[in-house]
């Protein structure tokens, strides 16, 4: 059997990053912000029916930007696993801490370990409730995880919006005015006007009783903005 | 915890569980999923089939907007009272919910996995399953069960749901080996399932309004309380009520106590002065 050329690791993975990477900047970016009654989750969507902002358990969600289905498998997956621990144990068992980890060991597992790595980055977001704070976990395509408050972004233009947001973002802002700042960031960066049908809007409400998260309709949205 | 243990394309948690955690399913083996589920072990093949009644009382009747359900809340071990308290009627959903006659045990575990199971549908698939759609998963679950009913662990459910697409509410019942029996007015199970169905046939009458079904229901359980052991009845002395849920159009409601105990008090004061 021929030996492989060799190819050092350093190399290796950085041609990894890089692939991921573009794959990942295709697409549209998606914002999670933290505001007065809960987390907010905003993605520039122009589908109605293939959604990347995703209900995992009673106070926890998902979204993932890169390539569609590699993150359906991941969010069924993280479903699977967040309703077998809360059946297993009980449902406030079940935590964004626990599942982002089990994200991050998967995707790295498979960034190193594969010949192809997964081009999806995923928010983790749990509102808290009982005055605990909220966690916002942000998983990159090579497994690392990043503890995030206020607001965090990703998919194609993270990096711009970001830049937006941060110059702007208030803590303990309403409803209004975090969906109004999602809305100019993801306009600012793309500089173009955004139909509200093509945002796909959530919530984590904390208010709620049971299962706290909710889409947000554009009339609804409409509302809200007016 | 490997997110993927191997490919999996199915959108159901009690499926799952069979494949790949059958410690965690109500018989605790696993080994009959979909494809081979309700298969009789070797041992109980000419068995006879154990008696299914199991002390309780609980019922479902139809109203002009949806279903109430109510249930008893005795469980018993031989002749001695295990709990006072048991409930037997639970939310599965916003818009269903299941009564259970049988083993208390693998009857709390079966309503918990139901459930789950909906939830998870919902939550995979974006959309919630059909009201029918649910009422066969329960037979299935149902008839998974069958194993452990040869070993005397029955657990026979009543479902409700309300139909949004119908614009009706809807009441299922179910035998041990998962038929699914829709009802069109009200149906009550359990030892004093009978009792509570005379009582009921006596009153039902369409398009009732829900003050009158609720009256009628808790009425039946009173009736099955008298004649049947296994049934509790009011307890004004420690104030233990039976429980009773609406399912309607704008979703699920627990009927308060205080209002089923209104009920109980003006049927006591009307018996007390018949006597």
């Amino acid at each position: 059997m021929p030996l492989p050329y060799y190819v050092s690791p350093e190399q290796v993975m950085q041609d990894k990053a890089e692939y991921a990477k573009k794959g990942i900047a295709k697409g549209r970016s998606i914002i999670a912000m933290e505001y007065q009654d809960g987390v907010l989750l905003v993605a520039d969507n122009p589908s109605a029916s293939l959604y990347k902002i995703s209900e995992v358990y009673d106070n926890i969600a998902l979204s993932g930007a890169g390539k569609y289905s590699e993150f359906e498998n991941l969010r069924k997956a993280g479903i699977r696993h967040a309703d077998l621990k809360g059946f297993m144990y009980s449902r406030e068992d079940v935590t964004a801490r626990s599942l982002a980890n089990a994200y991050s060991q998967t995707v790295g597992t498979v960034f190193s370990q594969e010949l192809k790595p997964l081009e999806v980055e995923m928010l983790v977001v749990q509102v808290g409730d009982n005055g605990r704070s909220n966690e916002i976990y942000r998983i990159s395509f090579d497994g690392s995880i990043f503890d995030e408050h206020g607001y965090a972004v990703i998919g194609g233009k993270s990096e711009a919006v970001q830049i937006v947001l941060k110059e702007r973002y208030k803590e303990m802002s309403s409803l209004k005015d975090a969906v109004s700042l999602c809305l100019h960031a993801l306009e600012h960066v793309t500089s173009q006007k955004l139909p509200l049908e093509g945002l796909e809007v959530a919530v984590l409400a904390r208010g709620r009783a049971g299962r706290k998260f909710r889409r947000v309709p554009a009339s609804e949205v409409r509302q809200i903005l007016a | 915890m490997p997110l993927f243990s191997d490919e999996y394309h199915n959108s159901s948690f009690f499926d799952y569980l069979v494949q790949h955690r059958p410690d965690l399913t109500p018989s605790g083996r696993g080994g009959h999923g979909p494809a081979s589920s309700g298969t009789v072990p070797d041992e109980y093949r000419n068995a006879a089939a154990p008696p299914v009644t199991h002390g309780t009382t609980v019922l479902a009747i139809k109203y002009r907007g949806g279903v109430v359900i109510a249930g008893d809340r005795r469980a018993t071990e031989g002749f001695q009272i295990a709990d006072r308290r048991i409930e037997k009627v639970f939310k599965i959903d916003e818009h269903s919910a299941m009564a259970i006659a049988g083993a208390a045990g693998p009857c709390i575990e079966m309503a918990r996995l139901f459930q789950t199971e909906l939830e998870h549908y919902e939550k995979l698939e974006g959309v919630p399953l059909s009201c029918e759609g649910k009422a066969n998963k329960l037979g299935q679950m149902v008839k998974a069960n069958l194993p452990m009913v040869f070993q005397g662990l029955v657990v026979l459910p009543i479902y409700v749901g309300y139909d949004g697409k119908r614009d009706e509410g809807r009441i299922y019942k179910y035998d041990i080996t998962g038929g699914r029996y829709e009802e069109s007015d009200y149906h009550a199970i359990g030892s004093g399932g009978k009792d509570a169905r005379n009582s009921m046939r006596e009153h039902f009458r369409k398009d009732l309004s829900e003050q009158d079904a609720l009256n009628i229901a808790l009425r039946a359980l009173y009736t099955a309380a008298d004649e049947d052991v296994g049934t509790g009845g009011p307890d004004f002395v420690r104030g233990i009520y039976p429980t009773a849920k609406v399912v309607a159009a704008a979703g699920i409601a627990d009927v308060e106590e205080s209002r089923v105990q209104s009920v109980y008090a003006a049927l006591r004061d009307v018996r007390t002065k018949e006597r």
